[in-house]
């Protein structure tokens, strides 16, 4: 595992999946080396005004507590501009981590995307 | 001689007329130039000598040379780079004596060239010199004076703020706990010194249900004072309509979210109560969870939802539970569970679930973590945050209400989905805790004396055996290594699935604590592991090479604040290592700093959502 920079584990791809709602797919490792890419992922997200951004870790195999820090951030801005952070695929195990830390409070935890969308064409608020 | 004197009466007299002279800046007159406080800009409107009063910024060289110089400087000799010198020779002045007080620049008195027109002599600079040395300390004096002044009149302010704030506070609490048959309610609230925006409300509803309210606004002070109201009134309005908690969080929210400040949001957590069959729902908006004790055990009661102000359109989960006779409901704010001890550790909900397990939520219980607060934040403390209890306690009322003996239940109301995920998480498993405690007395570690301290018994001493050590350099990223070794370890007792998440995920974290607080990243730096088992437990000692050098002081984070700006938005290290697993005990000894996790074999399956994980023992060091 060493072997592989961590900072090649990881990665973020945007998508517009309705006017709303901005996926980023996250695949690999969300830890420090995870900050670059994850806030670009989220300014690039960002930039079409959507009203909410749903991350997709089904593609994420670890998250650490820095990794936790992090998504904290991009909740922390989520929340200045007015948008909803939504989260997708996450394992049962990380499920729990977003439980723990109280994540989830603030974040809607669903089990995919699909789930997640419906969830925002079906919600009559904001 | 006697130039010297007439040319000091002069000055000085010049000085005395400096404030009413200021627009006529010409022939003799010395200006003040103030350094470095920005207070102490003239406030007359700008004129051509209003300039030279400007702010000596500290990085002009000029600064530098006034410091260094002793005595008057001659302001046509000067070759710097320096905009205040270009002002000075712009406006013809001709003398800079600095004025320096306790190796601090504090001002300098410029001037111009003489009224009758003649050169300064060898004698005025010596003159002025002296003049410069008896002037900086009256005018450091002076300056001190002001800004004493100054602090004084932002105190006063504080206080009347303060005292508004209070004043809020005070008549929108309840004056006191409703009287309610067969049931005890008590509350507390003790403010802090800056008056927080905790609140807490006892609602009469139409249809005969009591509604609880507490609550925490962000900030403190008037602002906070105000938005508690509102939010008060809003919540009333929409509880006194009947609406369930959950919809009435929702509306609150709503109609909240158009009003609050950028940044301030509310914690609150609402809930009913129908005192015929003790059905108590309940939502909550990012409130700390409350604890239901029901056969002696506690429960965090949770429900999830976003503070209030944040967002429009926020959904509140709603939750209820059925509470039997004897059983009780302790609702409280940030302010008790998260004072700080002498030792800047946190009071901790473990330890008030704990206090509550021993004790019926009323006013004993109010009483009893009043005084463990004491005595756990010494006597010299500086609460920083409101500290607000309220007690719901179901008694044995003959006739109604003792005899539902079966409804000592969770159920779920709305949302079947998540119906019983709290069963199970218990805070007594606090007790497994300690059943599956990885013995102290190993024979490796007889030399540290006090290990007994919890009085465990040998047998499950000798019943822990060694599966397998590993050490690996501190290199970022490894802590996945760690994991890995942990999965295959442990491979051979089949611990349940979440059991093993848990355990890697807590050696994970205290790997990477261990390489950065211990070994400083040091790749020379080992990071040792080793894998045990006792017919109930699994556990994993993480030991580093740097005993006592970080301080690894656990936290409970907090989410808002975070958010808020008020944290880092880092620091959960520790936090979730204690939540994962069922022990976290650190020792210190040999120079290795260690970390011992222990987890129950057996432990149940993580009831995610919703599950809170046991929040088992404080980390202890032992030395």
């Amino acid at each position: 595992m060493s072997d592989i920079p961590a900072n090649q584990r990881f990665a973020a791809r945007v998508r517009q999946a309705t006017p709303q709602v901005a996926i980023v797919a996250l695949s690999g490792e969300i830890n420090a080396y995870a900050e670059t890419a994850l806030n670009a992922a989220y300014a690039e997200a960002a930039a079409s005004q959507p009203t909410a951004i749903l991350l997709n870790c089904a593609a994420v195999d670890y998250i650490n507590s820095t990794g936790i820090a992090l998504i904290v951030g991009l909740l922390a801005q989520t929340q200045q501009a007015g948008r909803a952070l939504l989260v997708c695929g996450l394992s049962e195990h990380y499920v729990e981590l977003f439980t723990i830390t109280r994540l989830a409070d603030y974040m809607r935890v669903f089990p995919d995307e699909a789930t997640a969308l419906a969830s925002m064409s079906d919600d009559t608020h904001g | 001689m006697s130039v010297r004197v007439s040319a000091m009466r002069s000055w000085l007299k010049t000085l005395g007329v400096l404030r009413d002279r200021r627009e006529q800046p010409n022939a003799g007159q010395p200006i003040a130039t103030p350094a470095r406080s920005p207070r102490r800009q003239p406030r007359r409107p700008a004129s051509p000598a209003a300039t030279l009063a400007l702010d000596l910024a500290p990085d002009d060289p000029l600064a530098a040379y006034c410091l260094a110089a002793s005595g008057v400087i001659e302001i046509d000799r000067l070759q710097l780079d320096s905009p205040t010198l270009r002002a000075w020779q712009a406006a013809r002045m001709r003398l800079a004596l600095p004025l320096v007080s306790q190796g601090e620049l504090i001002g300098v008195i410029t001037l111009g060239p003489r009224a009758g027109g003649e050169e300064y002599g060898a004698d005025d600079l010596a003159a002025l010199t002296t003049l410069a040395t008896q002037v900086a300390p009256a005018v450091r004096v002076a300056q001190l004076a002001q800004e004493q002044q100054t602090q004084a009149r932002e105190r006063e302010r504080l206080e009347h703020e303060l005292d508004v704030a209070r004043l809020i506070q005070q008549t929108l609490l309840p004056k006191a706990a409703p009287e309610l048959p067969g049931w005890r309610l008590a509350a507390y609230y003790q403010p802090a010194r800056a008056v927080g925006g905790d609140f807490y409300d006892f609602l009469a509803l139409p249809d005969g249900r009591l509604g609880l309210v507490i609550g925490d606004v962000t900030d403190k002070g008037t602002p906070a004072a105000l938005l508690m109201a509102t939010t008060r009134s809003i919540l009333r309005a929409a509880a006194l309509g009947g609406a369930t908690p959950g919809a009435t969080l929702e509306r609150t929210n709503d109609l909240l979210h158009h009003d609050i400040p950028p940044r301030m949001f509310v914690t609150c957590l609402y809930a009913t109560l129908e005192p015929q069959t003790g059905l108590l729902r309940f939502a909550n908006a990012g409130h700390n969870l409350p604890l239901w004790r029901h056969d002696g055990a506690v429960t965090p009661l949770r429900a999830s939802g976003m503070p209030l102000g944040l967002m429009p359109g926020m959904r509140y989960e709603e939750q209820a539970v059925m509470l039997a006779a004897d059983d009780s409901v302790l609702l409280y704010s940030d302010g008790l569970v998260e004072a700080h001890g002498v030792n800047r550790a946190m009071f901790g909900q473990p330890r008030l679930a704990a206090l509550m397990a021993q004790s019926y939520a009323d006013q004993a219980l109010i009483e009893q973590a009043l005084a463990q607060l004491a005595a756990f934040v010494g006597a010299n403390w500086d609460q920083e945050d409101d500290v607000t209890l309220v007690t719901l306690r179901a008694l044995c009322a003959p006739g109604g209400y003792a005899d539902r003996s079966g409804f000592g239940v969770r159920i779920s109301c709305e949302d079947d989905e998540r119906a019983g995920a709290l069963e199970d998480t218990a805070i007594e498993a606090v007790d497994a805790a300690d059943a599956a405690d990885p013995n102290e007395s190993e024979p490796d570690e007889g030399d540290e004396g006090d290990e007994g301290d919890e009085g465990d018994e040998g047998d499950e001493a000798s019943r822990w055996r060694t599966l397998g050590e590993w050490t690996t350099p501190s290199h970022h990223g490894d802590e996945r290594l760690a994991m890995a070794w942990v999965a295959q370890t442990f491979a051979p007792l089949a611990l349940p699935s979440a059991t093993l998440e848990r355990l890697k995920t807590a050696v994970a974290e205290a790997t990477m604590n261990a390489m950065e607080h211990g070994n400083q990243h040091d790749p020379a730096r080992l990071v040792y592991l080793e894998a045990l088992a006792s017919p109930t437990a699994a556990a994993v000692r993480v030991g580093d090479e740097g005993a006592g050098v970080a301080d690894r002081t656990p936290t409970t984070p907090n989410l808002a604040a975070k958010l808020a700006g008020e944290e880092s938005p880092r620091g959960w290290g520790l936090f979730l290592i204690r939540q994962l697993v069922d022990e976290a005990r650190i020792e210190i000894a040999h120079g290795r700093h260690t970390i011992r996790l222990v987890i129950a074999r057996d432990a149940p399956a993580p009831a995610s959502p919703t599950a809170q994980p046991q929040e088992a023992r404080d980390v202890r060091h032992s030395s």
